[in-house]
């Protein structure tokens, strides 16, 4: 097959890859059923978007009040609010982040800078994969038998930080090693040739240089965590809420878990308060993931 | 070089926590496992069609749950496969940069919407849609969960096709289009079946994640378990009910709450037999090279 492509090589010369010809009139029955599939494809999730966009302002238009977003659980639509849920996920995605991104990061530099490759190496290589691709709601589960019961922290706000840190680690570690795994080997070198153990090459060469790729990874985690509605489902996490979490033990609800509560009630105002808290949680969404692109395009205008 | 020593051990200690974490999910689910077949026959488990854990007359056969989950996922998947290879074949083979850069933002935007805004989408959106197809259509229909479901996989879907697309070498293309082929059949003969080990592990990423997507079933499948294969229907996945026991006031460990941690038991060995499948297809097709 090798020598095939050789010898027709040798004999063409080299082929530049775009000089196929343009012309519509010589497109073939094939090519124009491939760019009919192509552009359904599109639409398809252009549409999904746009009708997505369009439901989502037309429902929410007469919900989106400083009420909404300040007030708190009610029995009637019209009067509950969203500042629960909000301060619920601050709260919970705070708690996980502080857990995870240190544990996470140590474990991407433990992993591309000190760990040698064996069977053992390996194992946590799959380890890691796998956890990533674990269902999140079973993360909940787990998240229920150890800290609810096990551990004794109740229903509580930190029960749903440390089980969203278990969901949102995994991820974290995958894209600080990209972002690690990118600092050039130059960088490294140069500084052990001045001297620098691994550990001080690490701390004052490799992680300074990589921090965009960190940062982009961190608010990655944050809008995952953000989102992620299955795990807090299965704590229990309680959806109607007149105050906001003081503390540690305090019960919570996030801004999904929010939305779903209300898209499970029959009556169609309270649809059209989801329709508001989605708006809310996109919009945050939204903020991160611009400041996601900022960061990353100053790392490499640095670089 | 003490203080070097503690700070490598406390770096291998983070790497090992996902270790820790793998074996504590395996021991919690294994435990409530367990204690759940002391009080149910596996036979009633695997024999019995009726799911009714909830109801005073208790039945536990499994299918009902793995047919409900079936169809969501083999509707997701055909929607999501077909759609994210074509986008992911227009934009590694044909699309003229100006067209990517409209296309890639708006599969990254789709990407980072939370699930639970599809389950809203599928409920309020879809299933009306799809009414004006199927006019019998219930309002909760697995039909319409596994629809939305695999618009949702679709930029996984492509990302990953792309991926292994980028891999193909140029000059595999280069002398298919030297021996006269055009390039709909260079991409079609050449290029696609260069990159199926990592399409097919993309198939098999996208299939895991289906069965583990939780949100839109819980909201738009409908939560009754039922051993048929209807997509028309309302349904109930593995996933959506452990949601649906772990909201109520269902007590800990009473058997209708083992029942859970049986069902996620399936879950956590279907999603990791599939996740360390792909990885080994991706592997074996990568080392070829």
């Amino acid at each position: 097959m090798r020598s095939t492509i050789n010898i027709a090589k040798a004999m063409v010369g080299p082929v530049e890859r775009d000089t196929p010809p343009r012309k519509m009139s010589r497109r073939s029955v094939g090519e124009i059923i491939f760019f009919v599939a192509a552009t359904v494809s599109f639409l398809l999730c252009m549409g999904t978007l746009v009708v997505m966009v369009v439901d989502l302002v037309q429902t929410s238009a007469g919900r989106l009040t400083w009420q909404f977003l300040s007030g708190v659980s009610s029995r009637l639509a019209d009067r509950a609010g969203v500042l629960p849920a909000i301060a619920g996920t601050v709260w919970v995605t705070s708690i996980a982040m502080v857990i995870s991104l240190p544990i996470g990061i140590g474990a991407a530099v433990y992993l591309e800078e000190f760990c040698r490759r064996s069977a053992l190496s390996r194992v946590l290589e799959i380890a890691i994969a796998n956890l990533a691709g674990v269902p999140a709601i079973i993360f909940g589960m787990v998240g229920l038998h150890l800290f609810v019961r096990w551990c004794g922290f109740g229903r509580s706000v930190l029960s749903g930080g440390l089980t969203m840190a278990l969901v949102v680690l995994p991820l974290i570690i995958l894209v600080s090693r990209e972002a690690i795994r990118s600092v050039p080997r130059d960088v490294r070198e140069g500084s052990l040739a001045l001297g620098a153990s691994t550990m001080q090459t690490v701390w004052h060469q490799v992680l300074p240089a990589a921090l965009p790729g960190l940062l982009t990874g961190a608010i990655l985690g944050v809008c995952r965590i953000i989102g992620e509605a299955a795990p807090l489902l299965a704590l229990g996490a309680v959806t109607y809420l007149t105050k906001t979490p003081s503390g540690l033990d305090s019960p919570f609800t996030t801004l999904p878990i929010q939305v779903f509560n209300w898209i499970s009630r029959p009556q169609v105002a309270f649809h059209h308060n989801a329709a508001g808290a989605i708006v809310v949680l996109l919009m945050v969404l939204f903020v991160l993931n611009g400041a996601a692109i900022v960061i990353r395009a100053r790392g490499q205008r640095r670089g | 070089m003490m203080r070097e020593r503690i700070q490598l051990f406390l770096l291998a200690s983070c790497a090992w926590i996902s270790i820790a974490i793998t074996l504590a999910i395996a021991v919690a689910l294994l435990q409530e496992t367990v204690s759940f077949f002391r009080e149910v026959s596996a036979a009633q488990f695997l024999l019995d069609t009726e799911w009714t854990p909830l109801f005073w007359e208790k039945h536990y056969g499994i299918w009902p749950l793995v047919c409900g989950t079936v169809i969501t996922t083999v509707i997701s998947l055909v929607v999501a496969i077909p759609v994210g290879t074509t986008i992911a074949l227009f934009l590694a083979e044909w699309s003229p940069r100006s067209l990517r850069q409209i296309i890639k933002p708006i599969l990254e935007i789709l990407s980072g919407i939370p699930t639970i805004v599809f389950g809203y989408f599928s409920v309020t959106i879809a299933t009306p849609l799809l009414r004006i197809i199927f006019p019998s259509l219930p309002g909760f229909n697995a039909l319409s969960a596994g629809v939305v479901m695999g618009i949702m996989m679709v930029p996984l879907m492509a990302t990953l096709v792309e991926d292994a697309l980028s891999v193909v070498p140029q000059s595999f293309r280069e002398a298919s289009y030297a021996l006269g082929a055009s390039r709909l059949t260079t991409m079609l003969r050449v290029t696609l079946p260069a990159a199926a080990g990592g399409v097919v592990a993309a198939c098999i990423l996208a299939l895991s994640r289906a069965l583990g997507e939780t949100m839109i079933v819980t909201i738009a499948a409908g939560q009754q378990p039922r051993f048929s294969l209807n997509p028309l229907q309302a349904v109930e996945t593995l996933t959506a009910f452990i949601a649906q026991v772990v909201m109520g006031d269902t007590p800990y460990g009473s058997i209708e709450h083992r029942a859970v941690f049986v069902v996620g038991c399936l879950l956590f060995l279907g999603t990791f037999t599939l996740n360390v499948g792909s990885m080994w297809i991706r592997e074996r097709f990568s080392s070829t090279r």
